[in-house]
């Protein structure tokens, strides 16, 4: 019996632990988003650090975590059969907590000089980013529990990485349009494709994640 | 005291019971321990202890069969066919062949049927083969239930991953332990049900309860299993998925389970008594293979699965071991006998 209720206690905190690594993901896309927000109306000022700290918190503590639920799932030799996959996925998670840590700091170290007319777009293309991390978060939780779910979580992660796409390639349009410098316009696309390229992360790990998803069904 | 003439006697069946214990509990712990589910040193405890179990509280059903089919009356004639079943277990295992005890004993019980001139028993016999034939089959019916139940009670039950795996290497010990239960009442027939008439015990009072002769048997008998288990199992457990091919857990514990029932359902008195009151068909209590039975529930869950369809391969092989092993351990004994009788002036029926 004690036996019993040792496996169990120690399987909850497990469940725990993962839980606590997807509230990170969920969390560090918030903040990101404001973080950006407030960059585009008031630059790289205080309010803006303070939510970079954050981010850079929740990543390490991600990072964390991810190194107790690898120990756990090796040394108690747990779900054999999806281990790799579990891991996998989380280390794949991992880098988009990194992506959007590697984006603020460039806004902070390079502080960017955005021009109005284009603000909007940024904060658009940051949105719908968000929405596919949002997405990607649900459909991870939802592999755990029931994975006849994640195709679900997967199609809109698809949707809002393509409606990424498109805002971002609008966007290049418009400030290669602009009359601005030339190196300008290279510094704004640049921080467009780093952006967008969270979205395109969030969907390899949806391709991930299907597959994952399958193997547990059948 | 027990005559030493008498465990020389008996040391065929004890023999023929370690092989079963180092062999049969990889079809019980095989899948769990390979996949490293549970520890090979628990599963051969719980192994032990529920095999032990099930021989003495549950041996007598599928023993009262065997007996039925021949009844050896003289303690070297039970020592040939167990020994005689025994080594054609062995080389036939040697030479890469499918093979069962239960099939191998009996082809041993007929040799002495003939080499004594007792009738072999027609009807007995005639079930027995059904039972064979029926087993896997019914193991595999009832993996793609049971398979089919688990997958209906996960997509509903929204189960989290980590407490599923929990859930399945608790399953696994528990249909172990009842595989191991089954496995000791099905199969102890095969080990030392041939020394029951012969046998030399008597009776022990126990306050109120009688601990029979028979169970003092079932009891040496599913010892020697328990040595199998843990003197050789370890090494079958650890290569049972090469053979079978790799299973997941939850297909593991399907297999399991569905060997286990099926096993228990040849095996159990209890329940041959409630369909008999209950006025339904009962099943016959026959020693039943247990590689067979574990064979069928993975045939049947690659079926559902559709990751396989017959696999013509493994039912030649059955098929094979069905006709080869009663044949080799009946010559086996007819030859054997006729040394024991003829040679050693041992009387054996």
């Amino acid at each position: 019996m004690k036996t019993k209720l040792h496996l169990f206690r120690r399987t909850k905190e497990l469940e725990q632990k993962i839980d606590a690594y997807f509230d990170k993901l969920s969390e560090a896309s918030v903040v990101y988003r404001l973080a950006i927000r407030v960059y585009l109306k008031e630059g790289a000022n205080e309010d803006f650090q303070g939510r970079l700290e954050r981010v850079n918190g929740l990543e390490s503590a991600a990072d964390h975590l991810r190194r107790e639920i690898e120990a756990q799932l090796y040394t108690n030799t747990l779900i054999p059969d999806s281990r790799g996959d579990v891991l996998g996925l989380i280390e794949t998670i991992d880098q988009l907590l990194g992506q959007f840590e590697g984006s603020l700091w460039a806004f902070s170290n390079e502080t960017p000089d955005i021009p109005k007319e284009f603000r909007s777009g940024y904060r658009k293309l940051t949105g719908m980013v968000v929405k596919a991390v949002d997405e990607l978060g649900l459909g991870a939780r939802a592999f755990f529990r029931s994975p006849h779910d994640v195709p679900a979580y997967n199609h809109k992660v698809m949707l809002y990485e393509k409606e990424a796409d498109i805002i971002g390639t609008r966007l290049k349009k418009q400030i290669f349009t602009a009359d601005i410098e030339l190196a300008r316009k290279l510094h704004l696309r640049e921080f467009v494709e780093q952006i967008d390229s969270i979205a395109d992360t969030a969907e390899d790990v949806a391709d991930r994640l299907a597959i994952y998803a399958i193997k547990r069904i059948v | 005291m027990i005559d030493p003439l008498t465990l020389i006697f008996l040391s065929s069946g004890l023999f023929l019971g370690w092989a079963l214990g180092s062999n049969d509990a990889a079809n019980v712990f095989g899948t769990a321990v390979g996949t490293k589910m549970v520890k090979w040193r628990t599963a051969a405890i719980i192994c032990s202890v529920f095999v032990i179990l099930g021989a003495v509280i549950s041996g007598a059903g599928a023993s009262h069969t065997l007996g039925k089919l021949g009844a050896i009356s003289a303690l070297p004639g039970a020592f040939m066919t167990a020994l005689s079943a025994a080594v054609a277990v062995y080389t036939m295992t040697k030479s890469g062949l499918p093979v069962s005890t239960s099939q191998a004993i009996v082809g041993a019980i007929i040799g002495w049927n003939l080499f004594s001139s007792n009738p072999t028993d027609g009807s007995t016999l005639a079930t027995i083969v059904t039972t064979w034939v029926v087993c896997p089959l019914l193991s595999g019916v009832i993996a793609i239930g049971l398979l089919k139940a688990l997958k209906f009670a996960s997509k509903q039950g929204k189960v989290h991953l980590i407490r599923a795996d929990a859930y399945t290497r608790l399953g696994l010990i528990l249909a172990g332990a009842f595989g191991a239960y089954s496995l000791g009442a099905n199969n102890i027939a095969n080990v030392v049900g041939v020394f029951i008439p012969a046998q030399p015990f008597s009776d022990i009072q126990l306050g109120t309860m009688v601990f029979s002769s028979t169970q003092q048997l079932f009891l040496l008998g599913a010892l020697a299993i328990a040595l199998g288990v843990f003197t050789y199992s370890k090494g079958v457990m650890m290569t049972v998925g090469d053979g079978l091919g790799r299973l997941s857990p939850t297909s593991a514990l399907v297999a399991v389970t569905a060997h286990s029932i099926v096993l228990f359902l040849f095996a159990s008195r209890g329940l041959e008594a409630w369909l008999s009151s209950h006025g339904l068909p009962t099943i016959p209590l026959v020693p039943v293979s247990s590689s067979q039975a574990v064979v069928g529930a993975i045939v049947g869950i690659s079926i559902l699965q559709g990751t396989t369809g017959i696999r013509w391969s493994v039912l030649r092989n059955i098929v094979a071991g069905w006709v080869a092993t009663p044949f080799v351990a009946g010559i086996l004994c007819f030859i054997g006998l006729f040394f024991l009788q003829n040679v050693f002036g041992l009387q054996v029926q």
